[in-house]
């Protein structure tokens, strides 16, 4: 897909995710973002649980992808931003993906509407055949 | 895996990746029936944060071993991942929760005396 997601400013990291291991290594790289950056406990604790779906489904829908992970700024204020692309099948119907419970595999169906809630900002871009790419962002207050 | 008493104790100590969320399930099944176990604790004290894959984990967990006739608690959940998880969606409706180890023991002695006495 090309990039016309926000793309992290300046120094951002790239995780490849193709095993289990790297979503655990995405959602610790994360983490370490979100205490940098300063955001509270809670806000940490909702960001990198969102990371962890996203790269999930990365992983088991999109058959592995990568993340990019940053620091990003906008009107004086500081947030992370991860961005997870793969070059999977990608999502035919977008609205009923983002449905609670909805579920394609053998999920609950709560991790993209869960994650859409758990961020400040989320974009989900995705064309079949295509891939799938969803930046998320969360500021710190 | 820790056996007190009637009870065992399950201690999540490191970030687990999802293989190894589910070999604990199987494993934790299993000495359920080995041991004879009436009630199982799980200690996430030590865990940052619950999404959908380990919160299916446990209530997964809950309903095995409420089949194999024991009950589970799970204790230590922190402030931060009860809020994220009731915003994500996960509830655990049918999870049994506690604050604290103690509090959690507790609850599992209390229904090991209801039990019905053996004839
Ligand atoms: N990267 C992706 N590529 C293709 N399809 C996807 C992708 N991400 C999500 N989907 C589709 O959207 C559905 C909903 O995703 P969601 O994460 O909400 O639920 P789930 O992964 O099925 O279950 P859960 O995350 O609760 O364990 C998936 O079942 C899948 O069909
Ligand atoms: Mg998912």
């Amino acid at each position: 897909m090309s990039g016309l997601a926000p793309v992290p400013d300046a120094e951002h990291e790239s995780v490849p995710i193709g095993s289990n291991d790297d979503v655990v290594r995405a959602r610790q790289l994360v983490r370490a973002l979100a205490q940098q950056c300063k955001l509270s406990l809670v806000d940490q604790t909702k960001l990198v649980t969102a990371a962890s779906e996203l790269a999930r489904n990365t992983l088991v829908y999109g058959g592995g992808g990568v993340m990019r992970v940053g620091l990003v700024h906008r009107d004086g204020r500081v947030g992370v931003t991860a961005v997870f692309e793969d070059s999977g099948p990608g999502i035919p119907d977008v609205d009923q993906a983002l449905t609670d419970g909805w579920t394609s595999g053998g999920g609950l169906g709560l991790g993209l509407s869960g994650a859409r809630r758990l961020v400040d900002d989320f974009t989900l871009q995705t064309e079949v055949g295509g891939g799938t790419q969803v930046a998320i962002t969360k500021w710190a207050r | 895996m820790l056996k007190i008493g009637d009870v065992l104790l399950v201690s999540i100590q490191v970030e687990l990746e999802d293989q190894v969320v589910l070999e604990l399930q199987d494993d934790l099944a299993a000495r359920i029936v080995d041991s004879g176990a009436s009630g199982v604790v799980i200690d996430i004290t030590a865990v940052e944060i619950v999404d959908s894959f380990v919160g299916r984990m446990l209530a997964t967990t809950a309903a095995i071993s409420r089949m194999l006739d024991a009950q589970t608690v799970v204790v230590g959940m922190r402030p931060a991942v009860a809020i994220t998880l009731v915003e994500l969606g996960l509830s655990l409706g049918g999870v049994r929760t506690a604050l604290t180890l103690e509090k959690g023991l507790e609850i599992l002695a209390r229904r090991d005396d209801s039990r019905p006495a053996q004839l």
